[in-house]
């Protein structure tokens, strides 16, 4: 069991809600520049599915390392996954509840 | 400053049938936004974290994949520079909201700025897309509000669900995984992803060879960069496949 600091978890907090907020609030401070800038534009439409499957990568080997040897349960919960959302109509709540459950199931039975 | 829409949309229209509506509004994103709090508050006490840390994170950032991520790069000692770059990186597409969310519509002040900080992937597409005839203030800010309660009491009952386990569930980390990948999935909808998918591929797959201790921050930097030089290629070669990338749809 990691024994993090509650200065630290604070500080993440705090750091986290400070960004997050710039990025909320800015944009209505300074629209017209934002919406003239070809780059921020493309930044925008390039930039959420390419981060979003680092971020699966990044996780899927997190996982990886700590059950090494669990490659194959893996592998059946993220076909699950995918397998639901895009066969029920991309019901978001449904495939991860599928996709956890089955992995949860794998795990624990075999 | 002349009286902005706010001010007169909300003149001869009773404030309960604001707050009427805008609970009305949440509900139907509630029945999604309940459960991934529950899933939040589980994964905070499963991964070795302090139970407060959920609602700390839903009041503190309140932005749903960022939470998710937070307890995992929180229960692993992330660098703060890291949790910085990051939570930069997935919250970026806010900036996009601030287009088309009719903030007009919100009274200044208080109500204003809960909404700036209120303004979740839920919020947005339910206000934004609505008529500006059936917006109010209060409307708003009370969906808001309740998108917010929703999750915060989320939080609170997997917190206590999972403290009240004799031992943790195995591989309930999954959710997070699942997370990503559905909206990996969502967000690659047509063939003018695949470059960003092969760069991002890329960008990850080097960062894990160089820097296997943090392949995250270093893989969304080489990412970065390699949108940057595409877009001044993209200057330099302005002819050359314009219809991938949607350069005038973004």
């Amino acid at each position: 069991m990691p024994d993090a600091p509650v200065w630290y978890l604070l500080a993440a907090v705090a750091l986290g809600g400070v960004i997050t907020l710039g990025l909320r609030a800015i944009p209505f401070a300074v629209l017209k520049p934002l919406r003239k800038s070809r780059l921020v534009q493309r930044l925008g439409t390039w930039m959420p599915a390419g981060l979003l499957l680092i971020l699966v990568v990044v996780v899927l080997r997190d996982e990886l390392i700590a059950r090494p040897g669990e490659l194959w349960a893996l592998a059946i919960a993220t076909a699950v996954t995918v397998a639901v959302h895009l066969l029920f109509g991309r019901r978001a709540l449904l495939s991860i509840a599928a996709g956890t459950a089955c992995y949860v199931l794998l795990l624990n039975l075999w | 400053m002349p009286s902005t829409a706010a001010d007169t949309a909300e003149q001869g229209r009773p404030a309960r049938a604001g707050v009427a509506q805008g609970v009305r509004d949440s509900l139907g994103v509630g029945i999604g936004i309940f459960p991934l709090g529950v899933a939040l508050g589980m994964l905070v006490v499963q991964a070795g974290l302090p139970w407060w840390l959920a609602p700390a994170l839903s009041v503190g950032i309140f932005a749903g994949s960022v939470e998710l991520l937070m307890v995992s790069m929180l229960a692993s000692a992330t660098p703060l520079i890291t949790i910085a770059a990051t939570v930069f990186a997935l919250n970026f597409r806010h900036v996009f909201y601030a287009l088309s969310f009719p903030l007009s519509h919100v009274r200044r002040g208080w109500p204003r700025a809960y909404s700036v900080y209120a303004l979740i992937d839920e919020a947005y597409a339910t206000y934004a897309l609505m008529p500006p005839q059936q917006l109010s203030s209060t409307r708003i800010v009370t969906g808001q509000l309740t998108m917010q309660a929703y999750w915060v009491a989320g939080g609170l009952v997997g917190a206590a669900v999972a403290s009240s386990l004799p031992n943790p569930i195995e591989g309930f980390e999954f959710a997070l995984y699942a997370l990503f990948i559905v909206m990996t999935l969502d967000a690659v909808r047509s063939r003018r992803e695949i470059p960003s998918i092969a760069l991002a591929g890329l960008a990850v797959s080097v960062a894990i060879v160089v820097a296997p201790d943090s392949p995250l921050i270093v893989g969304l930097m080489i990412f970065t960069a390699l949108l940057i030089a595409r877009h001044f290629w993209r200057r330099r070669h302005p002819d050359a496949r314009s219809t991938s990338g949607g350069d005038d749809d973004a």
